[in-house]
């Protein structure tokens, strides 16, 4: 293995950690700092707010994106909210409880150290979004508001109407925008990482192809930062953007960082169903709307194909309020996920296929009046509208579950390193802080405590030793890896077949939905593993993808990352295979509760599963990194 | 439903580009527009043609890569959208759709449908932001902002950046993204100390990129899929000449 597989937690009490440990990391000093080339790869939340802090710091940074701004990075989709220990309400809440929260949340999957430092962190994000000019909702009084939010009994998360993410986002890339005209950071939009180069074992560069003219480069720098985000297109369906991928980060994989819990996927409960085949991506409804709607599916399935309102009272089957009374309709993600999959398995699912369930206002319109309803969910109601057509005042609402966030990544100790030195992993890339299930308004609050705060910190204790060590751009393991940057665009554009690449995206995609998605078990898995391999040896063999390399061409871009998660899905089953209990998201069917919860088997595997890559069709190698709980006491959800 | 495309179809700037024809069949009126352009390109590229170039990223009308001009509409038909949340309902069976890219002087083009848009965040780069370093931040709650200030701010600050607010002007101005950036950020007191200099250089740098002036003729306000009202320009004005007076009068 390159490097160092140790978590390298701080000693001392836990509210000390952080404290103690910046006390005692080495420094860069400012006039050398200049003399140090940093790579940033994403401009989203986590690599926006590192690039230009790091810019700011007197580093020289350079940032990659594949969008074409660095304001279109998908963390500006987020809608809800970021979370932060304020306290504003007086309600109870402390550092201590959000970081409780977060690791129950996660179902004890996640490092306690590095959870604590993000609870502890997340005040200082609200203090700088809002000197950057961050417009959070705020009380008649000019206070700052906050609203309540799923697995918490504190009102916490702070808001910008339903645009969270799109105004934190627009808020660190005009941060990004100042370092730019100040010349310390220089930005390549469409541009995609394709290689990370390491040299003697300590990552030094990476090699990039620009999406417009097709030219590849290779960029040397000190340390390479990955704020690629997650995977959850592997799935082909889900809330990511179309341009979301694994490349990046399993580019990495392959060069020999450890890729740590790939399993873990979560599923949101609220998406407007799939439509039909050529469904390019699924829309997220706020989960807010389970406040005052009621899921329903009929009794019978013979009464699928019924209009709702035909379906009396007395047929229909409130399956949340039944098997969970005491949360009913507002049981946690992962829960009611499963049900919703459930009662469409039995055959009882409504809508196009089959797969969709109700979520009826029907009632709270009767006692709260159309005039609430509209004023609470009216711009929900409008985007349910424009998308299928219908009036949820009049009809009810279909949902159905969709993948929506990984909180599997890359492997990362507590500064945030990889296994590989050099190679920083932040956001949604890495692993780190959210376990087997990722609580609401916590994703926003993650990519920028370690883009603005952490890597700031922890960047320096690495490069304090590296003074003088980059390589030049010439080095021959730089030129190794342009070569094989280019013979694999040479083998994509050489197939020459006859599918189109989204053909086999859709296809693993429908693959790993069924027997890897809301629940797996061993046969189901085993069944992938033996189809993903001949669906990629499909693929090098009749994809088709038209349009030469040096060129503006889409079809090469999507070529390539399918290409990739095609491998990575292998990988994602081994790791839901190996990791043989429930956990969270990860929900093996043989591991469950008599009443269908999740079932730990905390004895063999409070432990995060870290992959080591082994070569092409060679099984990777298991490292386990036990979880050691000091803190806080392990307990079985429940949510009757 | 069947529709006859007519797409704008260009390999690079350098070449002439020209309206090609393709008839589209059986597509389900459940299906977004974006959508019917993957499935012409699937058949496109299993015939051994090169798909039609386009940009789009979230699909939800945030993120602001889509732009396509849909029978000389900037985003089409379904104000207030952006294109990736138009769906074929809202045209005629058997309808003819014209597709051009978003027509910019300050937007070169790349290929196809497919736009540089770059010029914008170089305005931002100019001065759309508030200078904050991370670490030095007061208290949050220190910053008192009434409810009004922070809810108009908020309503400039939508603004998605795809620039339909430019291909709908005749005049191929950026005054409405320039505005509700200027407006975001000096409705707020933490923008205060840099009010002058950011909207002088944000202008200056808007002029410079070749976007044109505003003439008042709405076009922006009626085509943009964030809402962004035209009276935010008006603030621009006032903001811009409130600045000028003050460089002007030594202070």
């Amino acid at each position: 293995m390159i490097g160092r597989f140790d978590a390298k937690v701080p000693p001392g009490p836990l509210a000390q950690k952080w404290r103690n440990h910046r006390d005692h990391s080495r420094l860069v000093s400012p006039n050398n700092r200049r003399k140090f080339e940093i790579i940033v790869v994403g401009s989203g939340l986590a690599g926006g707010s590192a690039a230009a802090t790091l810019g700011e710091l007197g580093y020289r940074v350079k940032c990659f994106c594949f969008q074409d701004s660095a304001r279109r990075a998908h963390s500006i989709a987020a809608q809800g909210g970021i979370n932060a220990a304020k306290n504003y309400q007086n309600d109870g809440d402390s550092v201590y409880r959000l970081f409780h929260d977060t690791i129950k949340g996660g179902d004890f999957r996640s490092r306690e150290a590095n959870v604590y430092r993000l609870a502890e962190t997340s005040n200082n994000i609200i203090d700088q979004c809002v000197a950057q000019g961050v417009p959070f909702a705020r009380e008649y009084g000019g206070l700052l508001a906050n609203r309540s939010f799923g697995g918490a009994q504190v009102s916490r998360t702070f808001y910008a109407r339903g645009q969270t993410g799109q105004q934190l986002l627009l808020g660190c890339y005009q941060a990004l925008c100042r370092q730019i005209a100040a010349g310390t950071v220089q930005m390549f939009p469409q541009t995609e990482m394709l290689d990370l180069v390491i040299v003697e074992g300590h990552a030094k560069g990476i090699v990039t192809r620009s999406l417009c003219s097709g030219k590849i480069e290779r960029h040397a720098a000190d340390a390479v930062v990955l704020a690629t985000g997650g995977y959850g297109n592997v799935f082909y369906l889900s809330t990511n953007a179309r341009g979301c991928n694994v490349t990046a980060t399993y580019r990495a994989f392959k060069r020999g960082a450890l890729f740590a819990n790939p399993a873990f996927t979560q599923i949101h409960p609220t998406c407007i169903p799939v439509g039909g085949e050529y469904q390019s991506k699924l829309t997220l409804m706020s989960e807010s709307l389970r406040n005052d709607g009621r899921v329903w599916v009929p009794k019978r399935k013979e009464d699928r194909n019924k209009a709702p309102g035909e379906i009396p009272e007395t047929d229909r089957d409130y399956y949340l309020e039944r098997k969970y009374p005491s949360y009913g309709n507002l049981s946690p993600r992962d829960i009611s996920s499963r049900a919703a999959k459930e009662v469409c398995d039995e055959g009882r699912g409504v809508g196009p296929g089959g797969r969709g369930v109700y979520l009826d206002f029907a009632d709270a319109i009767k006692r709260l009046g159309e005039h609430t309803i509209r004023e609470r969910y009216g711009n929900l109601f409008e985007v349910y509208e424009k998308i299928t057509g219908e009036d949820a005042y009049k009809v009810p609402m279909r949902i159905y579950p969709a993948v929506h966030y990984t909180m599997g990544g890359l492997w990362v100790d507590y500064d945030l390193m990889s296994n590989v030195p050099g190679l920083f992993v932040i956001g949604e890339a890495n692993f780190s802080d959210h376990g087997a299930n990722r609580l609401g308004a916590s994703a926003l609050m993650q990519g920028l405590v370690d883009g603005y705060f952490v890597l700031p910190n922890t960047l320096p204790n690495y490069l304090a030793g590296q003074m003088g060590k980059r390589p030049s751009p010439d080095s021959p393991e730089f030129r190794e890896s342009e070569k094989d940057v280019r013979a694999r665009i040479e083998k994509l554009l050489n197939v020459k077949g006859t599918r189109s690449v989204d053909s086999f995206h859709r296809e693993l995609g429908l693959l790993l939905w069924d027997k890897c998605g809301m629940s797996r078990h061993e046969k189901g898995l085993r069944e992938a593993l033996k189809k993903i391999p001949e669906l990629r040896e499909q693929f090098w063999h009749e994809v088709r993808v038209p349009g030469d390399g040096d060129d503006f061409n889409q079809s090469l871009e999507r070529a390539g990352r399918v290409a990739d998660f095609l491998e990575f899905a292998e990988l994602m089953c081994i790791d839901a295979l190996e990791r043989d209990e429930s956990c969270g998201a990860h929900f093996r069917e043989e591991h469950q509760t008599p009443e269908g919860e999740a079932l730990r088997n905390d004895e063999n595997h409070a432990a995060v599963f870290a992959w080591e890559f082994q070569g092409d069709g060679k099984p990777p190698i298991l490292h386990r990194e036990p979880l050691n709980f000091e803190t806080v006491h392990l307990t079985q959800r429940s949510y009757k | 439903m069947n529709f006859l495309l007519r797409i704008w179809r260009q390999p690079n700037a350098k070449l002439r580009g020209k309206l090609v024809d393709y008839e589209v069949r059986d597509i389900s009126p459940n299906t977004s527009f974006l959508e019917m352009l993957d499935i012409l390109n699937e058949t496109l590229v299993t015939g051994g043609t090169e798909p039609i170039a386009f940009d789009s990223d979230c699909r939800e009308g945030i993120c602001g890569t889509c732009s396509l001009t849909i029978n000389g509409e900037p985003h089409g038909p379904d104000h207030p959208g952006a294109v990736c949340e138009l769906y074929m309902r809202k045209f005629r069976d058997g309808a003819t759709i014209t597709v051009e890219p978003f027509r910019v002087g300050s937007f070169p083009l790349l290929k196809d449908l497919v736009v540089d848009r770059r010029a914008l965040d170089r305005i931002v780069q100019a001065g759309g932001f508030i200078s904050a370093r991370a670490g030095s931040a007061p208290e949050a709650n220190s910053i008192l902002i009434p409810k009004y200030d922070a809810d108009l701010a908020m309503e400039a600050a939508a603004c998605i950046g795809c620039g339909a607010c430019a291909a709908a002007c005749p005049n191929g101005s950026a005054m409405l993204f320039t505005a509700a950036k200027v407006s975001h950020l000096s409705f707020l007191p933490q923008g205060h100390p840099e009010r002058e200099s950011r909207v002088l250089r944000m202008v200056s740098v808007m002029d410079a990129e070749g976007f044109g002036s505003c003439t008042n003729t709405y076009e922006c306000e009626a085509v943009c899929p964030a809402e962004i009202s035209a009276s935010f320009i008006a603030k621009l004005n006032r903001e811009y000449a409130r600045a000028a007076v003050q460089r002007g009068a030594g202070e």
